[in-house]
């Protein structure tokens, strides 16, 4: 018990340390790396959910990107709305459209874009996890399910040409209710938002896993079929914790757009989605500060070796990915727990090879007798 | 009438390309209950296999015997992409035995690596491969309709393929143990059947036929380093639908995604056809949430 207390509180000082890296980076920091960090946040949001779906209820998600992009298309169709003042959307011009297409209107509204940033990821992972989990399609299938999904989804945004941009996305919002982008003011605003909802995050999460519906997401993941019997429907679990992650995805995509100015379905595809779940996995899974710690680092870690050998981070991250998965499962929390795994290792070595001679010697002794 | 024949030729055409690639990862995931996310790269390197050896004769053999070449880039194409399962089966996969979402993620790291490798090694443009002279042509049927060579041949080589995997897992002694490997491992291995060896071997021919795949993809198109990533999702899609473990299944799993996607294509857009499909699948495992062809088991958890 006592080491269990440890434990934790040792993780929530490492927590409160990288949220005050967070909350001072600004004043020492070069805007442009400041920005890199404000990005970052929004990953660690998506990692965030990433986690609690995978590290606590054991699914495997390969398409959060969608809900990262639908969360991130929402934003960015009120910002060019805002940003083409009465006329049309620049790229719709270049396509020949002359009316807004009716899905558009509402965008027009910052309010509903706001509410439809939520509502959007939570109505896609409504009927895609209420489709899935009630059927008992689990484990792999799904992961191969989310994974065509984030490509369909793909095909169907660079498809929309007229629509929504194909593959070139959306890009060139200039103002954001009313101020410019570029303004410090507004960038700096734009940071701390994003912090806080990663602050908020954090804290909702923490307060979840400690309560029932977080005991039964890791009955689920370690037993499933107990966890039935036990009298929980698993399936409802699953739909909720999906949505939520969606939802998180999908603020951290609107509080990306703004940031990085443009979204494309280059990061809706499949592989932005799998890179997100190697966040969590460096990270630490099944920690609510891992995930944080595995985008913040793996992301920085991607801007330092492609901006000096863009050649080498493909390597990089695929070796990564087998280096941390094979030989590291708790990913750099479960770091400091590296000397004891080693030190129990050689001892269950050494027992063996006790235990080895041990049987020699008496298979020796019955066959003299 | 002729458009409508065409188009289930052409959906048919889809399938045997499909078939050939899930046919590996059926087998490798019904028996070791391991995702190999890295299968399309093995298609890849069936591919480059194919590009290389057309250099070579390219170079070193008189213009008569050229066409031979791809007699030599099947069967090299099946041996490279077989010694590269080898090494990542021994090196890696074995260590991931039951551990399903794991693998994923590991093999799909693989698959990076690999895909960088080829970029270094041959540009990350695409190459093209000259087909053999005598699937130049077309099967002139009516003055409409018209079947290519090349996809003829290629399904044709899907036939073979299907038919040679038939025959080892249910007519030899080798298929036998596979099978009763898949269906009991523990079993199996105190009845004297070395599953090690029956892992590794297993894993190492699923490759060889992905690497057979991508020889045949080069008769259609250029190549690249990524023309694995572009067929994997369908690939693992058709595993899924149709089940796992069965070679039935694979069949049935490709001919469906195979002509759903080139049919839904045909009738609305390429990128419409793809989300008909993701929900004809996601409808089709309302049904079947284990596919349509599945080992039945008496076990609750698997």
């Amino acid at each position: 018990m006592e080491s269990l207390r440890n434990k934790i509180s040792g993780r929530n000082i490492v927590a409160i340390l990288i949220f005050l890296f967070l909350l001072t980076a600004p004043f020492y920091m070069s805007s442009f790396r400041t920005n890199m960090i404000s990005k970052y946040m929004c990953y660690a949001l998506v990692a965030i959910g990433i986690d609690m779906i995978w590290g606590y209820t054991g699914i495997l998600s390969l398409g959060h990107g969608v809900y990262f992009g639908l969360g991130a298309y929402c934003m960015a169709m009120y910002l060019k709305l805002e940003s083409s003042g009465t006329g049309l959307p620049d790229f719709m011009t270049w396509s020949g459209l002359t009316e807004l297409p009716l899905f558009w209107e509402p965008f027009k509204s910052p309010v509903i874009s706001m509410i439809l940033v939520i509502a959007v990821p939570t109505i896609l992972a409504l009927v895609i996890g209420y489709l899935t989990f009630l059927n008992r399609i689990k484990g792999v299938y799904f992961s191969i399910l989310s994974q065509a999904l984030a490509a369909a989804m793909a095909t169907l945004l660079i498809g929309m040409q007229k629509y929504l941009g194909g593959s070139n996305g959306l890009t060139n919002f200039s103002t954001i209710f009313g101020k410019s982008v570029y303004l410090p003011a507004v960038k700096s605003a734009m940071y701390y938002i994003t912090l806080a909802f990663l602050i908020g995050a954090f804290v909702i999460c923490s307060i979840l896993v400690k309560k029932r519906v977080g005991k039964v997401l890791v009955a689920i993941r370690d037993g499933e079929n107990r966890t039935r019997f036990m009298g929980y429907n698993p399936a409802v679990y699953k739909v909720f914790v999906y949505c939520l992650s969606a939802v998180l995805a999908g603020i951290a995509g609107a509080l990306y757009v703004p940031q990085v100015g443009i979204i494309s379905p280059n990061d809706v595809n499949i592989s932005p989605s799998i890179e997100m779940v190697i966040w969590v996995a460096i990270g630490g899974k099944g920690t609510l500060i891992g995930p944080i710690i595995g985008a913040l680092v793996t992301n920085f870690g991607k801007s330092i070796i492609s901006e000096n050998f863009p050649e080498l981070w493909s390597y990089f991250i695929g070796f990564m990915f087998i280096f941390v998965i094979l030989l590291l499962p708790g990913g750099i929390v479960s770091l400091k727990d590296v000397p004891r795994r080693i030190i129990n290792k050689i001892n269950l070595y050494k027992e063996k090879k006790m235990d080895n001679e041990k049987n020699k010697k008496v298979l020796a002794k019955r066959q003299h007798n | 009438m002729e458009l409508f024949i065409s188009q289930i030729f052409n959906g048919l055409s889809v399938s045997s390309i499909l078939l050939l690639a899930a046919l590996g990862l059926a087998i490798t995931f019904g028996l070791m209950g391991v995702i190999n996310m890295a299968h399309g790269e093995f298609i890849m390197i069936g591919a480059y296999t194919t590009y290389v050896i057309q250099n070579i004769f390219k170079s070193n053999v008189p213009e008569k015997f050229f066409d031979t070449y791809f007699i030599v880039s099947i069967i090299m194409s099946f041996v490279i992409a077989g010694i590269f399962g080898l090494i990542l089966e021994r090196l890696i996969i074995r260590h991931l035995y039951g551990r399903v979402l794991d693998s994923l993620l590991v093999t799909w790291g693989v698959s990076l690596v690999l895909q960088q490798l080829a970029r270094t090694i041959f540009g990350s443009s695409n190459v093209s491969v000259i087909p053999p002279s005598f699937v130049d042509n077309n099967l002139k049927v009516t003055q409409l309709l018209s079947f290519s060579y090349k996809r003829i041949f290629i399904l044709i080589m899907a036939f073979i393929c299907v038919a040679l995997v038939a025959f080892i897992m249910y007519k030899t002694r080798a298929g036998r143990n596979v099978r009763a490997t898949m269906q009991n491992r523990a079993m199996a291995a105190s009845l004297g059947v070395n599953t090690n060896i029956i892992d590794a071997g297993t894993f190492a021919i699923g490759s060889g036929f992905a690497g057979i795949a991508g020889c045949a993809l080069t008769f259609l198109g250029p190549i690249g380093p990524t023309i694995g990533t572009s067929y994997i999702v369908d690939t693992f899609m058709t595993v899924v639908v149709g089940g796992v473990g069965r070679i039935v299944g694979a069949i049935t799993g490709s001919f469906i995604i195979g002509m759903g996607t080139s049919s839904f294509e045909f009738f609305t857009s390429a990128s419409l056809g793809k989300v008909i499909t993701f929900i004809v699948v996601i409808i089709l495992l309302q049904i079947k949430p284990k596919g349509i062809f599945t080992i039945s088991t008496r076990s609750l958890d698997d």
